[in-house]
Protein backbone atom coordinates (compact mmCIF):
# COMPACT_ATOMS: atom_id res chain seq x y z
CA UNK A 1 0.00 0.00 0.00
CA UNK A 2 1.30 3.42 -1.03
CA UNK A 3 0.04 6.30 1.12
CA UNK A 4 -0.23 9.80 -0.28
CA UNK A 5 -2.20 12.96 0.38
CA UNK A 6 -3.28 13.54 -3.21
CA UNK A 7 -3.37 11.04 -6.06
CA UNK A 8 -3.60 12.51 -9.55
CA UNK A 9 -4.78 10.10 -12.24
CA UNK A 10 -3.55 11.11 -15.69
CA UNK A 11 -0.37 12.93 -16.67
CA UNK A 12 -1.70 15.16 -19.44
CA UNK A 13 -1.99 18.95 -19.30
CA UNK A 14 -4.67 18.89 -16.57
CA UNK A 15 -3.04 16.23 -14.38
CA UNK A 16 0.47 17.70 -14.57
CA UNK A 17 -0.78 21.18 -13.66
CA UNK A 18 -2.92 19.76 -10.82
CA UNK A 19 0.04 17.86 -9.39
CA UNK A 20 2.30 20.92 -9.46
CA UNK A 21 -0.33 23.28 -8.00
CA UNK A 22 -1.02 20.91 -5.08
CA UNK A 23 2.67 20.17 -4.49
CA UNK A 24 3.51 23.87 -4.38
CA UNK A 25 1.14 24.18 -1.43
CA UNK A 26 3.09 21.41 0.31
CA UNK A 27 0.94 18.38 -0.52
CA UNK A 28 2.50 14.96 -1.01
CA UNK A 29 1.36 13.99 -4.50
CA UNK A 30 1.40 10.73 -6.43
CA UNK A 31 0.85 11.10 -10.18
CA UNK A 32 -0.18 7.98 -12.08
CA UNK A 33 -0.20 7.69 -15.87
CA UNK A 34 -0.96 4.66 -18.00
CA UNK A 35 1.56 5.44 -20.74
CA UNK A 36 5.35 5.64 -20.82
CA UNK A 37 5.39 9.39 -21.43
CA UNK A 38 4.05 12.49 -19.70
CA UNK A 39 2.10 15.25 -21.43
CA UNK A 40 -0.87 13.15 -22.53
CA UNK A 41 -2.03 13.94 -26.04
CA UNK A 42 0.12 17.10 -26.22
CA UNK A 43 3.02 14.94 -27.40
CA UNK A 44 1.44 14.65 -30.85
CA UNK A 45 0.39 18.27 -31.24
CA UNK A 46 2.94 19.81 -33.60
CA UNK A 47 1.00 23.02 -34.13
CA UNK A 48 1.38 26.24 -32.18
CA UNK A 49 -1.31 26.90 -29.60
CA UNK A 50 -3.54 29.94 -29.31
CA UNK A 51 -4.87 31.25 -26.02
CA UNK A 52 -3.13 33.21 -23.33
CA UNK A 53 0.52 33.63 -22.33
CA UNK A 54 0.01 31.76 -19.02
CA UNK A 55 -1.00 28.72 -21.07
CA UNK A 56 2.05 28.96 -23.37
CA UNK A 57 0.27 30.48 -26.39
CA UNK A 58 2.61 30.46 -29.39
CA UNK A 59 4.34 27.24 -28.31
CA UNK A 60 3.86 23.92 -30.04
CA UNK A 61 2.02 21.24 -28.07
CA UNK A 62 5.11 19.04 -28.00
CA UNK A 63 7.09 21.86 -26.36
CA UNK A 64 4.31 22.56 -23.82
CA UNK A 65 4.37 18.89 -22.77
CA UNK A 66 8.11 19.15 -22.03
CA UNK A 67 7.62 22.33 -19.96
CA UNK A 68 4.79 20.83 -17.90
CA UNK A 69 6.75 17.64 -17.34
CA UNK A 70 9.85 19.54 -16.22
CA UNK A 71 7.77 21.53 -13.71
CA UNK A 72 6.34 18.33 -12.23
CA UNK A 73 9.70 16.54 -12.10
CA UNK A 74 11.32 19.49 -10.32
CA UNK A 75 8.92 19.14 -7.35
CA UNK A 76 10.43 16.79 -4.78
CA UNK A 77 7.02 16.05 -3.24
CA UNK A 78 5.59 14.68 -6.49
CA UNK A 79 6.13 10.95 -7.00
CA UNK A 80 5.50 9.82 -10.58
CA UNK A 81 4.35 6.33 -11.49
CA UNK A 82 4.28 5.68 -15.26
CA UNK A 83 2.77 2.70 -17.06
CA UNK A 84 0.27 2.50 -14.20
CA UNK A 85 -3.37 2.03 -15.21
CA UNK A 86 -5.89 2.83 -12.48
CA UNK A 87 -8.54 0.10 -12.38
CA UNK A 88 -10.87 1.31 -9.66
CA UNK A 89 -11.53 3.82 -6.88
CA UNK A 90 -13.14 2.39 -3.74
CA UNK A 91 -15.25 3.74 -0.87
CA UNK A 92 -12.36 3.89 1.60
CA UNK A 93 -10.26 6.08 -0.71
CA UNK A 94 -8.09 3.21 -1.90
CA UNK A 95 -7.39 2.96 -5.58
CA UNK A 96 -6.11 -0.06 -7.45
CA UNK A 97 -3.72 0.20 -10.34
CA UNK A 98 -2.02 -2.22 -12.68
CA UNK A 99 1.68 -1.44 -12.89
CA UNK A 100 3.89 -3.52 -15.19
CA UNK A 101 1.92 -6.70 -14.64
CA UNK A 102 1.37 -6.22 -10.89
CA UNK A 103 -1.58 -4.79 -8.98
CA UNK A 104 -0.73 -2.01 -6.57
CA UNK A 105 -2.86 -0.23 -3.96
CA UNK A 106 -2.77 3.47 -3.21
CA UNK A 107 -4.50 5.16 -0.27
CA UNK A 108 -5.11 8.85 -0.97
CA UNK A 109 -6.96 11.53 0.97
CA UNK A 110 -7.91 13.30 -2.25
CA UNK A 111 -8.06 11.96 -5.81
CA UNK A 112 -7.95 14.18 -8.89
CA UNK A 113 -9.28 12.38 -11.96
CA UNK A 114 -7.71 13.88 -15.11
CA UNK A 115 -7.91 10.97 -17.54
CA UNK A 116 -8.97 12.90 -20.63
CA UNK A 117 -11.23 11.87 -23.46
CA UNK A 118 -11.39 9.45 -26.35
CA UNK A 119 -12.26 9.68 -30.03
CA UNK A 120 -15.88 9.49 -31.19
CA UNK A 121 -17.17 7.15 -33.87
CA UNK A 122 -19.62 8.01 -36.61
CA UNK A 123 -22.31 5.64 -37.94
CA UNK A 124 -22.07 4.85 -41.66
CA UNK A 125 -21.88 1.62 -43.70
CA UNK A 126 -18.45 -0.06 -43.53
CA UNK A 127 -17.23 2.24 -40.75
CA UNK A 128 -15.48 -0.78 -39.24
CA UNK A 129 -13.05 -1.31 -42.14
CA UNK A 130 -9.33 -0.97 -41.44
CA UNK A 131 -8.44 2.52 -42.62
CA UNK A 132 -11.23 4.28 -40.72
CA UNK A 133 -9.10 5.97 -38.08
CA UNK A 134 -9.71 8.52 -35.35
CA UNK A 135 -7.95 11.85 -35.89
CA UNK A 136 -5.98 11.35 -32.68
CA UNK A 137 -4.85 7.95 -33.88
CA UNK A 138 -3.64 9.46 -37.15
CA UNK A 139 -1.67 12.06 -35.17
CA UNK A 140 -0.16 9.40 -32.92
CA UNK A 141 0.89 7.23 -35.83
CA UNK A 142 2.46 10.01 -37.92
CA UNK A 143 3.60 12.62 -35.38
CA UNK A 144 4.84 10.33 -32.62
CA UNK A 145 5.89 7.21 -34.49
CA UNK A 146 6.70 8.63 -37.92
CA UNK A 147 4.44 6.34 -39.95
CA UNK A 148 2.02 7.66 -42.58
CA UNK A 149 -1.56 6.47 -42.05
CA UNK A 150 -2.03 5.99 -45.81
CA UNK A 151 -1.60 7.70 -49.15
CA UNK A 152 -4.83 9.66 -49.58
CA UNK A 153 -7.24 10.69 -46.84
CA UNK A 154 -10.84 11.87 -46.59
CA UNK A 155 -11.20 14.00 -43.47
CA UNK A 156 -14.58 14.02 -41.74
CA UNK A 157 -15.08 17.12 -39.59
CA UNK A 158 -14.00 20.74 -40.10
CA UNK A 159 -13.58 21.67 -36.46
CA UNK A 160 -10.12 22.66 -35.24
CA UNK A 161 -8.96 19.06 -34.97
CA UNK A 162 -10.07 18.19 -38.52
CA UNK A 163 -8.39 21.29 -39.93
CA UNK A 164 -5.17 20.95 -37.94
CA UNK A 165 -4.77 17.23 -38.63
CA UNK A 166 -5.36 17.90 -42.34
CA UNK A 167 -2.47 20.34 -42.31
CA UNK A 168 -0.31 17.87 -40.37
CA UNK A 169 -1.11 15.16 -42.93
CA UNK A 170 0.09 17.47 -45.71
CA UNK A 171 3.28 18.15 -43.72
CA UNK A 172 3.84 14.40 -43.48
CA UNK A 173 3.51 14.05 -47.25
CA UNK A 174 0.01 12.56 -47.30
CA UNK A 175 -2.59 13.77 -49.79
CA UNK A 176 -5.95 14.95 -48.38
CA UNK A 177 -8.73 14.56 -50.97
CA UNK A 178 -11.29 16.70 -49.13
CA UNK A 179 -12.74 17.70 -45.79
CA UNK A 180 -16.46 17.12 -45.20
CA UNK A 181 -18.46 18.91 -42.52
CA UNK A 182 -22.10 18.20 -41.70
CA UNK A 183 -22.72 21.70 -40.35
CA UNK A 184 -23.40 24.53 -42.81
CA UNK A 185 -20.30 26.39 -41.54
CA UNK A 186 -16.71 25.54 -40.68
CA UNK A 187 -16.43 24.93 -36.93
CA UNK A 188 -12.71 25.58 -36.50
CA UNK A 189 -10.73 28.81 -36.63
CA UNK A 190 -10.76 30.38 -40.08
CA UNK A 191 -6.97 30.83 -40.05
CA UNK A 192 -6.65 27.04 -40.00
CA UNK A 193 -9.29 26.67 -42.73
CA UNK A 194 -7.52 29.23 -44.91
CA UNK A 195 -4.23 27.35 -44.53
CA UNK A 196 -5.60 24.03 -45.81
CA UNK A 197 -7.61 25.69 -48.58
CA UNK A 198 -4.48 27.48 -49.79
CA UNK A 199 -2.85 24.06 -49.96
CA UNK A 200 -5.65 23.00 -52.32
CA UNK A 201 -7.86 20.92 -50.01
CA UNK A 202 -11.58 21.56 -50.66
CA UNK A 203 -13.95 21.83 -47.69
CA UNK A 204 -17.49 20.58 -48.32
CA UNK A 205 -19.82 22.04 -45.69
CA UNK A 206 -23.39 20.64 -45.35
CA UNK A 207 -21.96 17.29 -46.47
CA UNK A 208 -21.46 13.99 -44.70
CA UNK A 209 -20.03 10.60 -45.48
CA UNK A 210 -22.55 8.22 -47.01
CA UNK A 211 -20.46 5.08 -46.95
CA UNK A 212 -16.98 3.62 -47.05
CA UNK A 213 -15.97 1.15 -49.76
CA UNK A 214 -13.60 -1.81 -49.66
CA UNK A 215 -13.43 -5.48 -48.74
CA UNK A 216 -10.32 -5.93 -46.59
CA UNK A 217 -9.60 -2.22 -46.01
CA UNK A 218 -10.82 1.21 -47.09
CA UNK A 219 -10.53 1.77 -50.85
CA UNK A 220 -12.89 4.70 -51.23
CA UNK A 221 -15.65 6.82 -49.78
CA UNK A 222 -18.87 8.39 -50.99
CA UNK A 223 -20.12 11.67 -49.55
CA UNK A 224 -23.43 13.43 -50.06
CA UNK A 225 -25.04 16.75 -49.32
CA UNK A 226 -27.31 17.51 -46.36
CA UNK A 227 -30.34 19.79 -46.64
CA UNK A 228 -31.35 22.46 -44.13
CA UNK A 229 -32.82 19.74 -41.89
CA UNK A 230 -29.61 17.72 -42.15
CA UNK A 231 -31.27 15.08 -44.31
CA UNK A 232 -29.17 13.61 -47.14
CA UNK A 233 -30.02 14.71 -50.65
CA UNK A 234 -30.10 11.83 -53.15
CA UNK A 235 -28.25 12.51 -56.36
CA UNK A 236 -25.56 14.68 -54.75
CA UNK A 237 -23.12 11.82 -54.18
CA UNK A 238 -19.42 12.32 -54.87
CA UNK A 239 -16.87 9.56 -54.81
CA UNK A 240 -13.27 9.74 -53.60
CA UNK A 241 -10.60 7.10 -54.04
CA UNK A 242 -8.96 7.14 -50.59
CA UNK A 243 -7.28 4.54 -48.38
CA UNK A 244 -7.97 6.37 -45.12
CA UNK A 245 -11.10 7.96 -43.69
CA UNK A 246 -10.11 10.13 -40.76
CA UNK A 247 -12.83 10.91 -38.21
CA UNK A 248 -12.52 14.26 -36.46
CA UNK A 249 -16.05 14.33 -35.11
CA UNK A 250 -15.32 15.14 -31.51
CA UNK A 251 -14.27 13.49 -28.29
CA UNK A 252 -16.09 11.89 -25.40
CA UNK A 253 -14.95 12.16 -21.76
CA UNK A 254 -13.44 8.91 -20.43
CA UNK A 255 -15.89 8.79 -17.54
CA UNK A 256 -15.58 5.09 -16.63
CA UNK A 257 -13.61 5.59 -13.39
CA UNK A 258 -16.01 8.26 -12.14
CA UNK A 259 -19.00 6.00 -12.81
CA UNK A 260 -17.27 3.14 -11.03
CA UNK A 261 -16.44 5.38 -8.06
CA UNK A 262 -20.14 6.23 -7.74
CA UNK A 263 -19.91 9.95 -8.51
CA UNK A 264 -23.12 11.68 -9.50
CA UNK A 265 -23.03 11.81 -13.32
CA UNK A 266 -24.89 13.81 -15.93
CA UNK A 267 -25.15 13.62 -19.72
CA UNK A 268 -24.26 17.07 -21.02
CA UNK A 269 -23.96 17.18 -24.82
CA UNK A 270 -22.25 20.59 -24.72
CA UNK A 271 -19.39 19.02 -22.72
CA UNK A 272 -19.04 16.02 -25.04
CA UNK A 273 -20.90 13.33 -23.09
CA UNK A 274 -21.32 12.09 -19.56
CA UNK A 275 -19.44 14.09 -16.94
CA UNK A 276 -19.35 14.25 -13.15
CA UNK A 277 -21.54 16.84 -11.49
CA UNK A 278 -19.25 19.12 -9.50
CA UNK A 279 -18.97 22.48 -7.79
CA UNK A 280 -17.11 25.53 -9.05
CA UNK A 281 -13.92 24.16 -7.43
CA UNK A 282 -14.19 20.93 -9.45
CA UNK A 283 -15.12 18.79 -6.45
CA UNK A 284 -17.53 15.99 -7.42
CA UNK A 285 -20.43 14.62 -5.36
CA UNK A 286 -17.78 12.56 -3.55
CA UNK A 287 -15.86 15.14 -1.47
CA UNK A 288 -12.67 13.11 -1.91
CA UNK A 289 -12.78 13.15 -5.73
CA UNK A 290 -12.01 16.08 -8.05
CA UNK A 291 -12.06 16.29 -11.85
CA UNK A 292 -10.03 18.37 -14.33
CA UNK A 293 -9.47 18.56 -18.07
CA UNK A 294 -11.36 16.79 -20.85
CA UNK A 295 -12.91 14.21 -18.49
CA UNK A 296 -14.75 17.15 -16.89
CA UNK A 297 -15.92 18.40 -20.30
CA UNK A 298 -14.16 18.38 -23.66
CA UNK A 299 -12.41 21.72 -24.27
CA UNK A 300 -8.96 22.93 -25.28
CA UNK A 301 -5.62 22.05 -23.67
CA UNK A 302 -5.41 25.62 -22.35
CA UNK A 303 -8.56 25.27 -20.25
CA UNK A 304 -7.46 21.79 -19.19
CA UNK A 305 -4.29 23.31 -17.72
CA UNK A 306 -6.20 25.95 -15.79
CA UNK A 307 -8.72 23.38 -14.56
CA UNK A 308 -5.79 21.28 -13.37
CA UNK A 309 -4.45 24.27 -11.50
CA UNK A 310 -7.86 24.90 -9.95
CA UNK A 311 -8.42 21.27 -8.93
CA UNK A 312 -4.90 20.97 -7.49
CA UNK A 313 -5.32 24.13 -5.43
CA UNK A 314 -8.84 23.18 -4.28
CA UNK A 315 -7.82 19.68 -3.23
CA UNK A 316 -4.80 20.95 -1.29
CA UNK A 317 -6.82 23.73 0.38
CA UNK A 318 -9.45 21.18 1.44
CA UNK A 319 -6.68 19.35 3.33
CA UNK A 320 -5.86 22.52 5.27
CA UNK A 321 -2.78 23.33 3.18
CA UNK A 322 -2.02 26.77 1.72
CA UNK A 323 -3.07 30.13 3.04
CA UNK A 324 -4.24 33.48 1.81
CA UNK A 325 -1.94 33.31 -1.20
CA UNK A 326 -3.47 30.00 -2.26
CA UNK A 327 -6.93 31.56 -2.08
CA UNK A 328 -5.70 34.34 -4.36
CA UNK A 329 -4.28 31.79 -6.81
CA UNK A 330 -7.63 30.02 -6.76
CA UNK A 331 -9.47 33.23 -7.62
CA UNK A 332 -6.91 33.92 -10.36
CA UNK A 333 -7.43 30.45 -11.89
CA UNK A 334 -11.19 30.95 -11.91
CA UNK A 335 -10.76 34.34 -13.59
CA UNK A 336 -8.48 32.76 -16.24
CA UNK A 337 -11.07 30.08 -16.97
CA UNK A 338 -13.79 32.69 -17.39
CA UNK A 339 -11.55 34.61 -19.78
CA UNK A 340 -10.82 31.47 -21.86
CA UNK A 341 -14.55 30.73 -22.08
CA UNK A 342 -15.64 34.30 -22.83
CA UNK A 343 -17.26 35.38 -26.06
CA UNK A 344 -19.11 33.39 -28.71
CA UNK A 345 -16.44 30.64 -28.83
CA UNK A 346 -17.16 29.67 -25.22
CA UNK A 347 -20.93 29.90 -25.45
CA UNK A 348 -21.52 26.16 -25.72
CA UNK A 349 -19.15 25.37 -22.83
CA UNK A 350 -20.77 28.00 -20.62
CA UNK A 351 -24.21 26.51 -21.31
CA UNK A 352 -22.95 23.03 -20.44
CA UNK A 353 -21.26 24.16 -17.26
CA UNK A 354 -24.35 26.02 -16.08
CA UNK A 355 -26.11 22.69 -16.28
CA UNK A 356 -23.47 20.57 -14.57
CA UNK A 357 -22.30 22.86 -11.78
CA UNK A 358 -25.80 22.96 -10.37
CA UNK A 359 -27.14 20.33 -8.12
CA UNK A 360 -24.26 18.58 -6.37
CA UNK A 361 -26.40 16.99 -3.72
CA UNK A 362 -25.00 16.06 -0.31
CA UNK A 363 -26.47 12.57 -0.40
CA UNK A 364 -25.41 11.68 -3.96
CA UNK B 1 5.04 4.34 -45.17
CA UNK B 2 7.83 5.69 -42.93
CA UNK B 3 8.21 9.48 -42.86
CA UNK B 4 11.84 10.31 -43.58
CA UNK B 5 11.60 14.05 -44.07
CA UNK B 6 9.37 16.25 -41.91
CA UNK B 7 9.34 20.07 -41.63
CA UNK B 8 8.99 20.07 -37.81
CA UNK B 9 9.70 16.64 -36.39
CA UNK B 10 12.65 14.30 -36.16
CA UNK B 11 11.88 10.74 -35.21
CA UNK B 12 14.25 9.10 -32.76
CA UNK B 13 13.97 5.40 -33.23
CA UNK B 14 15.36 2.47 -31.32
CA UNK B 15 17.52 -0.15 -33.02
CA UNK B 16 16.06 -2.02 -35.99
CA UNK B 17 14.81 -5.47 -35.00
CA UNK B 18 13.05 -8.38 -36.67
CA UNK B 19 9.79 -9.98 -35.54
CA UNK B 20 7.21 -12.26 -37.09
CA UNK B 21 3.61 -11.62 -38.12
CA UNK B 22 1.72 -14.88 -38.70
CA UNK B 23 5.05 -16.51 -39.46
CA UNK B 24 6.20 -13.85 -41.92
CA UNK B 25 9.45 -12.10 -40.93
CA UNK B 26 9.20 -8.30 -40.71
CA UNK B 27 11.38 -5.42 -39.54
CA UNK B 28 10.52 -2.65 -37.14
CA UNK B 29 12.14 -0.44 -34.53
CA UNK B 30 12.47 -1.58 -30.95
CA UNK B 31 10.20 0.35 -28.58
CA UNK B 32 7.66 1.54 -31.15
CA UNK B 33 4.11 0.15 -30.86
CA UNK B 34 3.67 -3.18 -32.64
CA UNK B 35 0.81 -1.61 -34.64
CA UNK B 36 3.13 1.12 -35.97
CA UNK B 37 5.63 -1.48 -37.17
CA UNK B 38 2.86 -3.51 -38.82
CA UNK B 39 1.34 -0.44 -40.46
CA UNK B 40 4.74 0.63 -41.78
CA UNK B 41 4.99 -2.83 -43.35
CA UNK B 42 1.62 -2.29 -45.04
CA UNK B 43 -0.41 -4.50 -42.69
CA UNK B 44 -3.65 -2.84 -41.69
CA UNK B 45 -5.89 -5.76 -40.71
CA UNK B 46 -5.06 -6.59 -37.10
CA UNK B 47 -8.07 -8.58 -35.92
CA UNK B 48 -11.53 -9.81 -36.95
CA UNK B 49 -14.96 -9.34 -35.43
CA UNK B 50 -16.11 -12.41 -33.51
CA UNK B 51 -19.40 -13.13 -35.27
CA UNK B 52 -19.10 -11.94 -38.88
CA UNK B 53 -15.29 -12.14 -39.01
CA UNK B 54 -15.05 -8.69 -40.54
CA UNK B 55 -11.54 -7.23 -40.69
CA UNK B 56 -10.52 -4.73 -38.02
CA UNK B 57 -7.69 -2.22 -37.91
CA UNK B 58 -6.72 0.09 -35.09
CA UNK B 59 -8.98 3.04 -34.33
CA UNK B 60 -7.86 5.07 -31.30
CA UNK B 61 -4.13 4.18 -31.08
CA UNK B 62 -4.09 5.00 -27.36
CA UNK B 63 -5.19 1.67 -25.92
CA UNK B 64 -8.82 2.60 -25.32
CA UNK B 65 -10.95 0.99 -28.06
CA UNK B 66 -10.00 -2.74 -28.23
CA UNK B 67 -10.00 -2.77 -32.03
CA UNK B 68 -6.38 -4.01 -32.28
CA UNK B 69 -6.24 -7.08 -30.03
CA UNK B 70 -3.70 -9.68 -31.20
CA UNK B 71 -1.82 -12.65 -29.80
CA UNK B 72 1.75 -11.72 -28.92
CA UNK B 73 4.25 -14.38 -27.82
CA UNK B 74 1.28 -16.64 -27.11
CA UNK B 75 -0.60 -14.09 -24.95
CA UNK B 76 -4.04 -13.22 -26.38
CA UNK B 77 -5.84 -9.84 -26.31
CA UNK B 78 -2.70 -7.69 -26.42
CA UNK B 79 -3.40 -4.07 -27.43
CA UNK B 80 -0.80 -3.78 -30.18
CA UNK B 81 -1.32 -0.01 -30.52
CA UNK B 82 0.41 0.49 -27.14
CA UNK B 83 2.47 -2.70 -26.72
CA UNK B 84 6.12 -2.04 -27.54
CA UNK B 85 7.96 -4.01 -30.17
CA UNK B 86 10.90 -6.13 -29.04
CA UNK B 87 13.31 -8.25 -31.07
CA UNK B 88 12.02 -11.68 -31.94
CA UNK B 89 8.39 -11.06 -30.99
CA UNK B 90 5.87 -13.53 -32.36
CA UNK B 91 2.79 -11.52 -33.41
CA UNK B 92 -0.24 -13.48 -34.57
CA UNK B 93 -3.78 -12.82 -35.73
CA UNK B 94 -5.94 -13.94 -32.84
CA UNK B 95 -8.38 -16.81 -33.29
CA UNK B 96 -11.39 -16.56 -30.98
CA UNK B 97 -11.58 -14.61 -27.75
CA UNK B 98 -8.45 -16.02 -26.11
CA UNK B 99 -8.22 -17.91 -22.84
CA UNK B 100 -7.33 -16.44 -19.43
CA UNK B 101 -4.26 -18.12 -17.98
Amino acid sequence: MINTQIAVIGGGPAGLRAAVAAAQLGAQVLLLDESDHLGGQLIKQTHKFFGSQQQFAGSRGIAIAKKLEAAARSQENIAILQEATVLGIYEDGVLLAEHKGRVIKVRAQRIIVAVGACERMLAFPNNDLPGVYGAGAVQTLMNVHGVRPGRRVLMVGAGNIGLIVTYQLLQAGVEVAAIVEAAPTIGGYLVHAAKVRRAGVPIYTSHTIKEAHGEEAVEGATIWQLDANRQPVAGTERHFAVDVICLAVGLSPLSDLLWQAGCQMKYVPELGGTVAVRDAHLCTSNPRIYVAGDVAGVEEASSAMVEGQLAGLSAALSLGLGGKEAQEQLAEAKAQLSALRAGPVGEKIRAGLAWVEKGVTADA
Amino acid sequence: MRITDHPILQFEKGPKVTFTFDGQQLEGYEGEPIAAALHAAGIRTLSHSHVKKRPRGFFCAIGACSSCLMTVDGVPNVRVCVEKLRAGMRVETQQGKGVLR
